[in-house]
C-alpha cells in the first residue's frame, strides 16, 4: 500500500512550521500512523514529493500499544495515539500529522507537555495518609489510575488553556482516585483546588468524554468527584458501605 | 549527602527516589520521558508476596524456593531471601498508597503463576503495572513538591564521568534543547531491559535502548549472564512489536494446545502434570518450540480460554480480553487466541551484589538492567517486585554510607551541572537491524555453537568499520559479549537452551557469566555464586 502524508516540520528553536508531503510505502496491513514515522525514520534516503531529503522527524513513543500515551499528535485534526491509528482507517486523502497544538512545540511533532505535569503538582494530587480501604469502591481507582497523561482531552476542550486556571480532565482523573480515598473531600485543599480549577472551569461541553486513547469512564469519575467534592455527598453502589 | 543521579523512572527509579526522599535525601530522576511512558506501565499480570490470603500455608521460605527453583539454582540466595522475606511488607506499602489490588469480600486475593504452587500473586486485573505506577507516581509527586525529588523529563544518559575509578557523575541531554549537562553524584541506574538491542522483536518499549548499560559496559563496567533472555510463551505480533497475554491468562485457567490429528493437544498438561501450563515460563517456551516442530502436529499454539467462567472473565481479565478483540479481532472466551513465544525480559544485566552496588564505586543498578533476584530463568510476578525492592536496597545502601564510604569525597568535588559539548552520534537504525539479526539468528530458544560463532563474526566485521559512532562501537560490544557469555557456557539451563549441550553441568556451570570490556575487548569469565 502507498500512503501519502503531509507532515508538519518544526526544527528545534524555530517557531515556524511547514508541512512536508511525503509517500511511504508498506507491504504491513495494519501498519499505524506509529509504524510509517518509524519506517521514515529508518530510511536515510527518504525524499519528499520535491526530491527534498526528509531526515529525522521528531516525535515521541514509548509502548506502541496504547498504554502511555507518548505518541499523542493531531491525526487529520483529531488528537489521537499514533501506535492506536491504523494507516488503514484514514481514507484515501493524505494522512496530515500536526504536533497538538496546545503544547509548545519542540520540534516536529514532539511537543512539551509539562504544563500536565506542574498542574498535578500544584493540585497537590497525592495521598496524605495511607489508604485505609482495603477495597475499590465502584471501581474509581482502578478507572482513574489507567490515565496515560497524553493530554488528548485538553486539546479538544473548549475550557483549556495554557498558563490559565482551569487543569482541564489530565487532573481531573488523577484527582479522582485521591478524592475517593478521602472521608469528607470537600473540607480538604484538594476538594478546594478541585472546586475551582476543575469543576469551576468545566463549561460541561464533554468533548473529552469521546477523545480518551484508554477510554476512561470520564462521567463516572466526574459524577463521583463532584458528589463528594462540591456537594459534600456520598455516592457508592447499594450495598456498598463507607469505611 | 550529595543529590543521587537516578537513571530511569520507572518502578525501580521511583521506589529509589523515594526511598531516599522518605529520609530527606534528594534525587534526580533522569529519564526519557515521564514515569507515565516507562515499560513499567506495561507490567500485567501481578507482584509476588508470600502474604498467605489464601489458605494455603504459603510462606517467603516456600517463595525463594521457587524463585530459585525457577531461575535454575542460577540466582543469589542471599539476595533472593531479602526479596522474598521484604516481599509482603512490599506489597503492604503499595496497597497502603492507594494500589486498587483485586479483593473478595473486602479482602485481598492472591492469583496462580508460573512456576509456583500456591496463590502468591496479588494483582489488579491485567494493569498491575499501570497501577502500581499510578500509586508511586502520585506517591512521588508529594516530594517533588517538597523539593526532595528532581525530574528531569526529556533527559538522555550519556555517559558516566568517571575518575580514579569512581563514578562522580553522569552526563545527561535534554531532549529538547540538545545541550548536555553533567550532573555530580552518585547515580543508580535504573534504565530497564535490553529491548533496543531487539528493536520491533519484544514486548518491551522503544525506550528501553540498552544504551544506558551498552555505554556504561564500555566505560568498564562489568556485565552477568548476558545470555538469559526470556521469551515469555504468549505473546502476538502487532505493528512494530510483540503484544503480550499475561501469564494471567493461564493463572486464570487457560490452556496450551496445538492440533495433532484434528484434535487439540494440551501438551503441556501431558507432558508436566504437576504445574501443566503454568511451569516456568523458560519451559513452556521450549516445549513450543518444540511441539509446532513435530510431524504430527500443527505449526500454531493456541491459547485455550473458551472455558473459562464469565465471572473470571468480567472481574479479572476484561482488559486482556478487550485487547485481544481490539488486536486480532478475537474474542478469546469464545475462540482459540494464537500465540508464540516472544522476547520479553532479561535476566542478565549489569552485574550487582545484594546491595545492588555495581563494579564501578559510585554506581548502583536495579530493575531490570541489573542482573539479579532471577537467575537462569524469571519467574512471573518477580519482576515489578525485583524492581520496586530493587531500587529501595540501592537507596537503603547509599543512606548507610554507600561504597565504603567513598561517595563522601564526591561532595569535595567542584563539579557543578555545566554545558559542555558532547557528540554521541545518532543510532542508525540500518545498523541496529544488522546487528539485532545476528543477535536473534543466535541467541534463540535453541542455540547452537555453530550459530553463536557465525553471528561473532558478523558483529567482528561490523566493529571493524572505523567510521563507527562511540555508541555504536558500545552497543555492537555490548551484543558481542552476549554473543560470547552464550558460547561460553556450554550446558542447558533455564532459558539458555543449548542443542550442542543438552544437559545441565553443575560442576562446570553453576556460576555466574561476567562479561568485561578493557581497551575495547570483550573478555568472558565465571564466578562461584556467593
Amino acid at each position: 500500500m502507498i500512503y501519502q502524508f503531509e507532515i508538519s516540520r518544526t526544527k528545534h528553536g524555530d517557531r515556524t512550521s511547514r508541512l512536508q508531503r511525503i509517500r511511504w510505502e508498506t507491504a504491513d496491513e495494519s501498519a499505524t500512523v506509529a509504524s510509517a514515522l518509524t519506517g521514515m525514520n529508518a530510511d536515510p534516503d527518504l525524499r519528499d514529493e520535491n526530491g527534498e531529503a526528509v531526515g529525522h522527524i521528531f516525535w515521541e513513543c514509548s509502548c506502541l500499544q496504547k498504554k502511555c500515551g507518548a505518541c499523542a499528535m493531531r491525526i487529520n485534526g483529531v488528537p489521537r495515539l499514533a501506535c492506536d491509528t491504523p494507516l488503514s482507517s484514514l481514507g484515501k486523502k493524505p494522512i496530515r500529522l500536526e504536533p497538538l497544538k496546545k503544547f509548545p512545540v519542540i520540534a516536529d511533532l514532539m511537543t512539551d507537555r509539562q504544563i500536565m505535569f506542574d498542574n498535578l503538582r500544584e493540585m497537590k494530587i497525592w495521598l496524605d495518609r495511607e489508604c485505609s480501604q482495603t477495597e475499590d469502591r465502584d471501581g474509581v481507582a482502578f478507572e482513574a489510575s489507567r490515565c496515560l497523561q497524553c493530554g488528548c482531552c485538553l486539546e479538544v476542550c473548549p475550557n483549556f488553556l495554557p498558563g490559565g486556571s482551569f487543569t482541564g480532565t489530565a487532573a481531573c482523573v488523577p484527582a479522582s482516585r485521591i478524592i475517593a480515598e478521602m472521608e469528607s473531600p470537600a473540607q480538604t485543599e484538594l476538594g478546594c483546588l478541585y472546586r475551582k480549577r476543575i469543576y469551576e472551569g468545566c463549561g460541561k461541553s464533554l468533548s473529552c468524554r469521546n477523545i480518551c486513547p484508554a477510554g476512561i469512564d470520564i462521567d463516572k469519575l466526574l459524577v463521583h468527584s463532584n458528589a463528594t467534592a462540591v456537594w459534600n455527598k456520598s455516592v457508592h453502589s447499594p450495598g456498598k458501605m463507607l469505611h | 549527602m550529595d543529590t543521587i543521579n537516578i537513571i530511569g523512572a520507572g518502578l525501580a527509579g521511583l521506589s529509589a527516589a523515594v526511598t531516599l526522599a522518605e529520609n530527606g535525601v534528594s534525587s534526580r530522576l533522569i529519564s526519557s520521558q515521564p514515569s507515565e511512558r516507562s515499560q513499567s506501565v506495561l507490567a500485567e499480570g501481578g507482584i509476588n508476596a508470600a502474604l498467605d490470603l489464601m489458605g494455603e500455608q504459603d510462606s517467603p521460605a516456600l517463595h525463594f524456593e521457587d524463585t530459585m527453583k525457577g531461575g535454575v539454582y542460577l540466582a543469589d540466595p542471599e539476595a533472593v531471601r531479602n526479596l522474598t522475606e521484604n516481599a509482603p511488607r512490599i506489597v503492604r506499602k503499595l496497597a497502603a498508597l492507594g494500589v486498587p489490588f483485586q479483593t473478595e469480600n473486602g479482602q485481598m486475593i492472591q492469583r496462580y503463576f508460573g512456576g509456583q504452587k500456591k496463590r502468591r500473586t496479588a494483582y489488579a486485573k491485567t494493569g498491575t503495572g499501570k497501577m502500581l505506577m499510578t500509586a508511586l507516581t502520585d506517591y512521588a509527586r508529594k516530594f517533588e513538591a517538597d523539593g526532595l525529588i528532581h525530574r528531569l523529563h526529556h533527559h538522555d544518559f550519556v555517559k558516566a564521568d568517571i575518575r580514579d575509578g569512581i563514578l562522580r557523575g553522569v552526563y545527561v541531554r535534554d531532549r529538547y534543547t540538545e545541550e548536555t549537562a553533567l550532573h555530580s553524584g552518585p547515580a543508580i541506574a535504573c534504565a530497564g531491559g535490553l529491548n533496543g538491542f531487539f528493536p520491533g522483536r519484544t514486548t518491551g518499549t522503544t525506550q528501553n535502548t540498552g544504551h544506558v548499560q551498552a555505554v556504561l559496559f564500555s566505560q568498564g563496567v562489568r556485565m552477568a549472564n548476558l545470555e538469559f533472555i526470556q521469551y515469555h510463551p504468549t505473546t502476538f505480533g502487532i505493528s512494530g512489536k510483540r503484544c503480550l497475554v499475561s501469564e494471567a491468562a493461564r493463572g486464570e485457567g487457560g490452556r496450551l494446545c496445538v492440533l495433532r490429528g484434528g484434535e487439540k493437544w494440551y501438551f503441556m498438561e501431558e507432558l508436566y502434570p504437576e504445574l501443566g501450563n503454568l511451569m516456568p515460563r523458560d519451559v513452556v517456551s521450549r516445549e513450543m518450540y518444540r511441539v509446532v516442530r513435530r510431524p504430527d502436529c500443527g505449526d500454531q499454539v493456541f491459547l485455550d480460554m473458551t472455558a473459562l467462567d464469565p465471572s473470571v472473565w468480567r472481574t479479572k481479565l476484561s482488559d486482556l480480553r478487550e485487547e485481544c478483540m481490539h488486536y486480532l479481532r478475537i474474542d478469546p472466551a469464545s475462540a482459540l487466541l494464537p500465540v508464540e513465544p516472544g522476547i520479553h525480559y532479561f535476566m542478565g544485566g549489569i552485574d550487582v551484589d545484594a546491595r545492588h552496588r555495581t563494579s564501578l564505586p559510585g554506581l548502583y543498578a536495579a530493575g531490570e538492567c541489573a542482573c539479579q533476584y532471577h537467575g537462569a530463568n524469571r519467574l512471573g510476578g518477580n519482576s515489578m517486585l525485583g524492581a520496586v525492592f530493587g531500587g529501595e536496597t540501592a537507596a537503603r545502601d547509599l543512606l548507610d554510607g554507600g561504597f565504603d564510604g567513598g561517595c563522601l569525597s564526591l561532595s569535595t568535588g567542584c563539579l557543578s551541572p555545566t554545558s559542555v559539548s558532547l557528540s554521541t552520534g545518532c543510532l542508525s537504525p540500518i545498523s541496529a537491524e544488522k546487528l539485532s539479526s545476528f543477535l536473534c539468528s543466535a541467541l534463540g530458544i535453541l542455540r547452537t555453537e555453530e550459530g553463536i560463532r557465525q553471528s561473532l563474526e558478523g558483529v567482528g566485521e561490523m566493529l571493524r568499520d572505523e567510521a563507527l559512532t562511540e555508541d555504536f562501537r558500545a552497543r555492537l560490544l555490548l551484543g558481542e559479549a552476549m554473543l560470547r557469555s552464550a558460547s561460553a557456557r556450554r550446558e542447558s539451563r533455564g532459558a539458555h537452551t543449548r542443542e550442542d549441550y543438552p544437559e545441565r553441568d553443575d560442576r562446570a556451570f553453576r556460576k555466574t557469566t561476567l562479561a568485561e570490556c578493557r581497551d575495547g575487548s570483550v573478555t568472558i569469565s565465571f564466578r562461584d555464586l556467593p
